[in-house]
């Protein structure tokens, strides 16, 4: 059982429960498969896609507005046609892809540990801390999430400068999208916190005289952060949305450094002039990736909840 | 023809790992108007049986074989639709917590009716005065007024006698109580057991009866079913099964109870624990753990008909074999009291939201759930709490260790003032001391290796030393709490409770402490697993000399492990006297009335008079001495004035005005009559 080596871990995984329910759901298996290749396609965007579509000196205005290669006079080198610019919009979806993933991953990231952090101090210390805490999170909550959002992006690109605004770009995003979205980690956190204290192993720790710092890293966190593990996940569709939602309105990012959303928003002005390849296929890798991500997110919560077993 | 015969019954849970056999080859006959005890540890199969009579086995549990017929008809098989007439009509159910098996959302009367006109031809009022006859005859004072009251306006007894009603008043010819009486305090359990047994014999009605409290069986039941691992062990005659065990298991389990009387050095100990359902050993599942094993016993263990017993050794272990007893005089080396409190108080505040208090102007309320206590532990020795649930017993606990802050009053250690000062600190007293905890499923936590459990005082008081010198110590302290130096490496979820309460207590003497609190340390385990933990507490205060303060609510328990025992009730020491002193000699009526609630397990047939009442709610407890209203002695003085603590001729100090005064009746408490009865 206690097989420390990893080959040894690797088999007790393959063996528990969590595999098992993973395994016999087929959605979530087939989910999986779409995520991991769209990570993939991400990832190694610069060495699958087959053009540099930020590359100017290699664009041809001559090719602009090309067609899907099936379609009547479409180009075989543009597999899903061009945009206006004359960019390959395949090489501009895998960089999306990549932009849209990244800002998706680091914002949630940024958000969990926030709001896990907050929700341990809130919880475990209680009092004046709690109240603070959770009244500013019952004030972002009582705004849609991407007001909150689009406020915290309008402060910061008011504080920085305009020759700045489209490097930072990335970061901006990231930190509006991380700080609306610690509340939810941070409530959930709170709750399992306020069980955990009270439990026996928590109080044998105290009357060994561990510090409170220490019992809330080492003995409570471990024990919350399962329901934690389900938010994020669930949580990451929801942030690659946001940043969409932003990007298509034109606060994201910005037309040179394209995500998803911005891609979306550039090929949305073309629709109605016939050139709908270049907002379809954008569309919908983002359909696909939001789904993916929530139907693994809706698997875990699934599997991890004893009570539906 | 008997009224319920189960033959070779199975019951299966298909899981994807393969299908578990939960129980096993279980056949037994119940008589019309016989009361059967289904005894058994955790995880023995007793209320599995129990659900697959009266057909309520949850999915996926299945019945894999066998039969169970009612009256000569097979009731096993039957579709739901016709379970259900044959469900409270001809058997009726009882379980465990009164607290959910009534429906909060109507009254009592309601359910009643309900019952009854499902099952029985009747006007709506015939009905209601049939349900008040029955809230009547199980004991419901005012039964008119009490029909329309909703169930949160019962307390908890009250609500259990309820139930019966419930599961009587279709007048079933079958009962199935499932430990009817195990989430209620010591003395409204034996009120309960007597209703239950009396309501049945004068209806004629059978009961199954099941529990793991051999007590309650030996008082109630006309036959006993012993059962292991989902398997009968053994079934007979109460007397029989209980006084001349055959079944190795069985002795071995009457062995391991303590009991009232001359306490023992050791308790018998079955050694091991049940196995999991998904690794029953081959032939007789009770083959690792027997003492009496043969090669026999790992085939199929013979079945003797004659006897119904289901051993393949024809001879019995002889109960008692080592319980010796011998009784231990106080320890006169080293008198000197270690730990001491002095008018300790715990009051909790009922605070109500800010905007409440501005308006409604009410006093605060407040819970005194420790009102002034003297104790003085002295080194060495034991001093046991005992307690109804709620009288204040573990939050004594938990101040002397510094997990809540008092109200008032001292707590000093050796001297050393620690009234104030948090859990761990000052650092060099609260290493002296250490806490072993009820519940050792909760006590360890769940993502920590058992090496780092057991570790990490001693990292946290910086006395670990070297990586090695760690490792070192901690194999050494799992040995000597009876484990494998290997398992350090595993996580707790991967120990069965008796184990982790050894972890749990490894901990507790990792820094060498010489005093333990043990807050409940064996409620939450098996009474074959409790002997053992019981038997190495007392191993360890031999060889290392320790000091504890023990918290339990059974008196068997304390009597083993005790010198000195304190009695509480709501908050208030009232009794504390040495161990024997007060079997014998209790001075405090409610000292006898909580030694009158042991179950007799000697079967001398002793007439209990249940005592009456409960424990009044702690918010309002009554003026004067808190005992008073059940209290059979009690006068206008302990109406109005609070007695206090005042020592008597034989070393204890008791706190009640009616033993001052002389007015007690020096009677010899039941305590004492059976122990030299059962005693060998």
């Amino acid at each position: 059982m206690s097989d420390t080596s990893f080959t040894g871990r690797l088999r007790s995984f393959a063996d528990s429960d969590l595999f098992y329910s993973f395994r016999r759901s087929k959605t979530t298996v087939i989910a999986s498969i779409a995520l991991a290749l769209l990570v993939f396609l991400a990832v190694f965007a610069p060495v699958i896609s087959p053009h540099n579509p930020f590359d100017i000196a290699g664009l041809n205005l001559l090719d602009s507005e090309l067609p899907p290669s099936w379609q009547e006079g479409g180009n075989p080198a543009y597999l899903l046609g061009t945009d206006t610019q004359a960019r390959d919009v395949l090489s501009s979806l895998l960089y999306g892809l990549r932009i849209s993933l990244l800002v998706g991953f680091a914002s949630v990231i940024l958000a969990a540990v926030l709001g896990v952090f907050l929700g341990l101090v809130g919880g475990f210390v209680g009092g004046i801390a709690d109240a603070i805490i959770m009244r500013i999170a019952d004030v972002l909550l009582s705004f849609p999430a991407i007001l909150v959002a689009l406020l915290i992006n309008g402060v910061m690109r008011g504080i920085l400068p305009a020759n700045q605004q489209d490097s930072a770009a990335i970061v901006v995003l990231v930190l509006s999208i991380g700080l609306t979205n610690w509340v939810q980690y941070a409530r959930t956190v709170r709750g399992s916190t306020l069980v955990e204290r009270q439990r026996e192993y928590v109080q044998a720790a105290r009357t060994i005289g561990v510090g409170p710092l220490r019992i809330m890293l080492t003995h409570i966190m471990p024990n919350v952060l399962g329901p934690v593990l389900v938010l994020a996940t669930i949580n990451l569709g929801m942030a690659v949305l946001t940043e969409a939602t932003l990007s298509f309105l034109g606060v994201g990012m910005p037309a040179t450094q394209p995500s998803l959303g911005t891609l979306i928003r550039v090929g949305n002005e073309y629709l109605f002039s016939g050139i709908w390849w270049v907002v379809i296929f954008p569309s919908a890798t983002l359909a696909v990736l939001v789904l993916a991500v929530n139907l693994i997110g809706d698997w875990l919560r699934d599997a991890l909840n004893p009570k539906l077993r | 023809m008997a009224l319920l015969e189960v033959e070779n019954l199975k019951v299966e849970f298909p899981t994807r790992k393969g299908v578990l056999t939960a129980v096993d080859s279980v056949s037994f006959s119940v008589e019309q108007g016989e009361i059967l005890g289904v005894v058994g540890e955790s995880g023995a199969g007793k209320s599995m049986t129990g659900a697959a009579v009266i057909g309520l086995l949850e999915p996926p549990g299945r019945i894999g074989g066998g039969q169970i017929r009612l009256d000569g008809k097979r009731i096993d098989n039957l579709p739901p639709s016709e379970m259900r007439k044959v469900r409270g009509r001809h058997i009726g159910a009882i379980f465990q917590d009164p607290l959910t098996s009534l429906n909060p959302l109507f009254t009592v009367g309601e359910q009643l009716v309900e019952t009854i006109r499902t099952h029985l031809p009747m006007s709506a009022a015939d009905a209601r005065k049939r349900a008040i006859e029955w809230l009547a005859e199980v004991g419901i004072p005012a039964p008119d007024k009490r029909f329309d009251q909703y169930p949160h306006q019962f307390s908890g007894g009250m609500r259990q006698r309820v139930v019966i009603a419930l599961a009587l008043c279709a007048e079933p010819r079958l009962i199935i109580a499932d430990e009817p009486t195990t989430a209620l305090d010591v003395s409204v359990q034996a009120q309960i057991i007597a209703l239950l047994k009396r309501v049945c014999r004068e209806r004629n009605a059978a009961v199954i009866l099941v529990t793991h409290d051999m007590g309650v069986i030996a008082e109630t039941a006309d036959r006993v079913a012993v059962m292991y691992a989902g398997r009968l062990a053994e079934i007979g005659p109460v007397a029989q099964v209980l006084q001349k065990p055959s079944h190795p298991y069985t002795a071995g389990l009457m062995g391991s109870i303590p009991r009232i009387g001359p306490r023992p050095d050791r308790l018998i100990q079955i050694e091991g624990s049940m196995p999991r359902l998904t690794d029953i050993p081959k032939g007789c599942a009770f083959n690792p753990r027997c003492p009496k094993v043969f090669a026999n016993c790992h085939h199929n263990p013979a079945r003797t008909a004659a006897d119904r017993r289901w051993c393949g050794r024809l001879s019995a272990l002889r109960r008692g074999d080592a319980m010796n007893a011998m009784p231990t005089s106080l320890k006169t080396a080293d008198n000197r009291t270690l730990l001491s409190v002095k008018g300790l108080k715990k009051h909790f505040a009922m605070t109500k939201p800010f905007l409440n208090r501005l308006i409604e102007k009410e006093e605060p309320q407040s819970v005194k759930a420790v009102d002034g206590l003297d104790l003085d532990i002295p080194r060495g020795q034991t001093l046991s709490l005992v307690g109804e649930s709620g009288c204040g017993k573990s939050t004594v606990a938990r101040l002397i260790m510094g997990l809540s802050t008092p109200s008032g009053g001292n707590i000093t250690f050796d001297g050393i003032d620690i009234s104030r000062a948090p859990a761990g600190s000052p650092a060099a007293v609260r290493q002296r001391m250490q806490m072993i905890f009820q519940d050792p499923y909760a006590s360890l936590n769940p993502r920590w290796r058992v090496r780092d459990i057991i570790a990490e005082p001693l990292r946290t008081y910086g006395l670990s030393g070297s990586r090695e010198e760690e490792r070192r110590e901690v194999d050494r302290l799992l040995e000597f709490v009876g484990l494998n130096a290997k398992d350090g490496d595993k996580f707790p979820h991967e120990f069965s409770g008796g184990q982790r309460q050894r972890i749990s207590i490894a901990r507790a003497i990792s820094t060498k402490p010489e005093f333990l609190v043990c807050d409940e340390p064996t409620s939450a385990l098996d009474v074959s697993v409790q002997a053992q933990i019981l038997n190495l507490m007392r191993e360890m205060q031999r060889e290392l000399g320790l000091t504890y303060l023990f918290i339990s609510h059974d008196l068997a328990v304390v009597n083993f492990m005790s010198d000195w025992i304190g009695v509480m009730y709501l908050g208030r020491l009232v009794e504390v006297a040495p161990a024997a002193e007060l079997f014998n000699n209790p001075q405090h009526p409610y000292t006898r009335l909580l030694l009158d609630t042991i179950p007799d397990l000697g079967m001398s047939k002793r007439d209990r008079t249940p005592a009456a009442g409960e424990v009044p709610n702690p918010i309002s407890p009554p003026p004067g001495c808190h005992f008073n209203p059940r209290c059979p002695l009690a006068n206008d003085r302990c109406r109005s004035e609070a007695p206090v603590l005042r020592a008597y001729a034989n070393g204890g100090r008791v706190s009640c005005h009616a033993a001052e005064e002389g007015r007690g009746p020096a009677i010899v408490p039941a305590g004492m009559e059976h122990s030299t009865q059962t005693a060998p």
